[in-house]
């Protein structure tokens, strides 16, 4: 199928601003899922709130827009009832790591086979350019003019600590690298976390003196490194694109079904000695 | 030889980012008076289609 074959063409132009990266995760989403292979049906889009959230309502598949940061809840409701769905959820890193941080940490210690696609733009851009849990120190926002004191997350590694057995991260700079991380995040059993990394020309650009999307994108390839690179150990500042994680681990929904099976036949055991008594 | 592919533009949805421009490897593509997107160069184009995959507005294609 064409690319646009997977949008709701009626909401078209998208609203994001111009060069605005989340797009070209969008895009990256479309052509991951298109590999795979995947039935339109068998793919449930869940976001949260904020200009990444916008995903959902572009994308013509079964989609929900829900609650700011509890997008991973409702995810995860939806992949207990309907395990054969493939569930994902596109979030912003404001939704995923401030409002819904609760939720994150605790789909990824349980392992639930949820593909998490975080767009990181390093500020809160629906909303007017508010420093977030991403907006590294001494880097400026509309809430945080002479360079915030926080000190960042880095989601990755908070991802890992935290349990999530598949965890890449990458640029929008570097697409095809997306589509392939976010192809394996989703065939991954078990949570996946997928952080890439987006530019807002409009906030974060503008309020550090960035340029345009094209200079933020220039950015994200001389800033960054492949996982394991030589340019890496010359140059530790640099950011780690890569699979960081990938590992096989119990994934919730099955342990929860072995659960199930394990009891109903002990009950039936019971059952079954009571009667033959 | 596999038949070359067209870069097809689609100018409702373009918002002249300039993101295709920039990272062309082979600068076939530039902004009209209209800040559009413009397949300039055709000959030399090679089919990447990074411009495509890189597009925030879903407004390239190779056909």
């Amino acid at each position: 199928m064409a690319v646009k074959d997977y949008l709701r063409q009626r909401f078209f132009p998208q609203i994001w601003c111009a060069g605005c990266g989340h797009g070209i995760v969008m895009g990256g989403m479309i052509r991951a899922i298109e590999q795979l292979g995947l039935d339109k049906n068998e793919v449930v889009l869940v976001s949260g709130i904020g200009c990444s959230s916008r995903v959902a309502g572009y994308l013509d598949f079964h989609t929900m827009h829900t609650l700011h940061g509890r997008a991973l809840a409702f995810a995860s409701g939806v992949k207990l009832g309907r395990p054969h769905l493939k569930v994902i959820a596109p979030m912003g890193d404001g939704d995923a790591l401030a409002i819904g941080g609760n939720h994150l940490i605790h789909a990824a210690r349980r392992n639930i086979d949820v593909t998490a696609i975080i767009m990181n733009n390093s500020i809160y851009g629906m909303t007017g350019g508010q420093t977030s849990p991403l907006t590294p120190f001494t880097k400026r926002g509309t809430t945080a003019v002479f360079g915030t004191i926080d000190h960042c997350f880095d989601i990755a590694q908070l991802a890992k600590g935290a349990g999530a057995s598949f965890v890449a991260r990458t640029t929008t700079y570097h697409a095809k690298e997306m589509i392939k991380m976010i192809h394996d995040a989703i065939n991954h059993k078990g949570f996946s976390l997928v952080e890439v990394m987006s530019q807002c020309p409009t906030y974060y650009g503008r309020k550090n003196d960035l340029g345009a999307a094209v200079d933020m994108m220039k950015g994200f390839r001389d800033g960054t490194v492949r996982k394991g690179s030589k340019k890496l150990e010359e140059h530790p500042e640099f950011v780690e694109r890569g699979v960081l994680v990938n590992e096989a681990r119990p994934e919730y929904v099955s342990s929860y079904m072995d659960l199930i099976e394990k009891l109903r036949g002990e009950r039936e055991n019971l059952e079954q000695g009571a009667a033959s008594r | 030889m596999e038949e070359k592919k067209e870069v097809i533009i689609n100018r409702e949805w373009c918002k002249g980012c300039g993101i295709c421009v920039a990272f062309c490897p082979k600068k076939v593509l530039d902004l009209d008076d209209e800040e559009k997107a413009c397949w300039v160069n055709p000959e030399k184009c090679i089919n990447c289609g990074l411009c495509e995959l890189r597009c925030p507005d879903v407004a390239i294609e190779l056909e």
